[in-house]
């Protein structure tokens, strides 16, 4: 079968929605994790319950939110509470999977989302933590969506907004952060990478249809691990694309 | 209780307890018809250099017609708990912000707050202090409780519990390190409601954030909303009540308060009027046109309807969409 087209956002959309396993919970941000959720939902994770920050929980994501507290992040949903209900149980481990983006991301999956600069003279000031950091210290496991390039893969973050595996193993649970929890997977518009199990920094595992390995390392600011066998992520197909474009992002919001 | 860090950033309102519970003690229980407008709220109960907070999540439930009433008294030096998109931005294009509390400031799909970006850079902004999301509404939370602190497994390890005031203790029962997060009482909390009635008494319908929360935590509460209603409407299902009279000091009634932000079930977000903000943000001068043209320009709240006109309005509605 030949691929169809697609652009780099469906690229993305379909990757992360291929991560997402039926019957979990998986706390939802808005853009790309919501459409990734949708179309898990109405493809492979038909009981996926979406959890957003302040306090929709298990909606049926048939028309696409546009804010993270809108009407349809409870749309058809099993429970309206609020944001402490929601963090609550995060914190207590109910919320398996959670999403998180920034402007900027380290070998161990630490996230800046706060300042690009010094903190108290930046350079960039940046819209902050809001749930991130909760996000990605309470769920068990953690998605980063990223656009790929040397500025936004960096040996060194300017500010650790959200913890990933911190210095190194071992860091997280010293540092108070609940033991067994830490980033999954990375996906861009390259390459999806998770980490190594020993040494805890980001490890490519499949370059995106038509990326070479030498063109992920180009654009990424540190040395990033490579697996023994460096798969091709499979392109988006017709029956994926087709849901997404027709049933999830009908309205075209987004894509 | 050995204490492993401390937050860098000095607490910008530590918690007096005590003061707290004189202030609730001397809170009137009566029942008094607290309706006024807008300008009357903010001029009574918010004074420069308050601590204020809005609660709402982005664009959903903002207080906008009590923001927009801030802005125009231009009360300033404020102190914020800075959570939001519309209504900090307002704030910040008018340099009302001396000092914020921090959770997330932005524009959700459409970015960065370039009110923000050109306060904090310029430094007009003195102080951001970080927080997490959980850790904004645990910090009312605390407060709503009527303890100094509590408890928190997130913010640890990162640069934003290094920047904020919280503190990582060794747990006493435990020995596991673990974040407190102080509790934050506002001055003035400022809260869009889907009903309320002439006393105060509250509901809301869909998701509630951390209204709950926040309204516990204000020394003085003015509630904003679509529609009054008769007390008879509490007193028949009193477990929808989410604000309690008593709680609160002014009652305004501002249909499409939230404007140009949503209200579950009643009306839509307006994107073109937001699109037509963010645009206007991109410089200093177009933010100043746009906050003559819709705030200083216009008496108050009905004025600013009149001016977006009944038909967009209307076309705002939600229907049966249920």
């Amino acid at each position: 079968m030949s691929s169809p087209a697609y652009n780099p956002s469906e690229l993305l959309i379909c990757s992360a929605a291929r991560l997402m396993p039926d019957s979990t919970t998986a706390f939802i941000g808005t853009g790309i994790p919501m459409l990734a959720a949708s179309l898990a939902q109405k493809m492979h994770a038909p009981n996926l319950v979406t959890v957003f920050e302040f306090g929709g929980t298990g909606a049926i994501l048939d028309e696409l939110p546009i804010a993270v507290g809108g009407q349809r992040t409870f749309h058809r949903a099993i429970a309206a509470s609020g944001i402490c209900d929601v963090m609550e149980a995060a914190q207590r481990g109910f919320i398996e999977f959670g999403f998180l983006g920034g402007a900027q991301i380290d070998p161990y999956g630490n996230l800046n989302s706060t300042v690009i600069g010094d903190h108290d003279h930046p350079k960039v000031r940046l819209p902050g933590s809001g749930g991130s950091n909760d996000v990605g210290s309470l769920c068990w496991q953690t998605i980063a969506i990223m656009r790929h390039d040397k500025r936004r893969f960096m040996e060194k973050v300017d500010f650790i907004t959200t913890p990933g595996y911190l210095t190194g193993p071992g860091s997280r649970e010293a540092a108070g952060l609940a033991p067994g929890t830490g980033p999954y997977r990375v996906v861009s518009n390259l390459a999806i990478m998770g980490y190594h199990p020993v040494s805890k920094r980001m490890l490519l595992l499949a370059v995106q249809p038509g990326v070479t390995i030498e063109q992920v390392l180009e654009n990424t600011g540190f040395e990033l691990l490579i697996a023994e066998t460096v798969e091709e992520n499979p392109a988006p197909t017709a029956e994926e694309l087709r849901i997404l474009r027709e049933e999830v992002d009908r309205e075209k919001l987004y894509i | 209780m050995e204490i492993i860090q401390s937050g860098i950033a000095q607490l910008i309102r530590p918690p007096d307890l005590n003061a707290f519970r004189e202030w609730n003690r001397k809170k009137p229980k009566t029942l008094i018809d607290k309706r006024m407008t807008e300008a009357e709220a903010i001029s009574r109960f918010v004074h420069d250099g308050d601590y204020i907070g809005t609660e709402l999540y982005g664009t959903v439930r903002c207080p906008m017609s009590l923001v927009n009433e801030v802005v125009r008294q231009g009360k300033k030096d404020l102190l914020v708990a800075g959570q939001g998109v519309l209504e900090l931005d307002m704030l910040l294009a008018a340099s009302l912000v001396k000092k914020m509390d921090i959770t997330y400031a932005g524009l959700e799909v459409y970015g960065v707050s370039n009110c923000l970006r050109r306060e904090v850079e310029s430094g007009r902004v003195e102080t951001c202090v970080e927080w997490s999301n959980a850790a904004f509404a645990g910090r009312f939370k605390a407060a709503a409780m009527g303890v100094p602190f509590i408890p928190l497994r997130s913010m640890l390890g990162s640069d934003t519990l290094k920047y904020s005031s919280a503190k990582v203790v060794r747990d006493p029962f435990t020995g596991d390190p673990i974040c407190l997060i102080p509790a934050l009482i506002l001055d003035v909390g400022l809260i869009h409601v889907h009903r309320a009635d002439k006393y105060g008494n509250a509901q809301i319908d869909g998701i509630s954030g951390f209204a709950a929360e926040m309204a516990r935590a204000s020394r003085t509460l003015i509630v904003s909303t679509e529609e009054i209603v008769d007390t008879e409407e509490f007193r028949r299902r009193p477990d929808r009540t989410i604000i309690p009279y008593y709680l609160v000091d002014g009652v305004v009634h501002a249909p499409f308060g939230s404007h140009p932000g949503e209200m579950c079930y009643l009306y839509q977000r307006d994107e073109d009027q937001i699109r037509e903000w963010v645009k206007a943000a991109e410089t200093p001068e177009t933010t100043q046109e746009y906050l003559q043209k819709y705030i200083y320009g216009v008496r108050d709240h009905q004025e600013y309807l009149e001016l977006i006109g009944q038909e967009r309005l209307e076309s705002l509605r939600l229907g049966a969409e249920k």
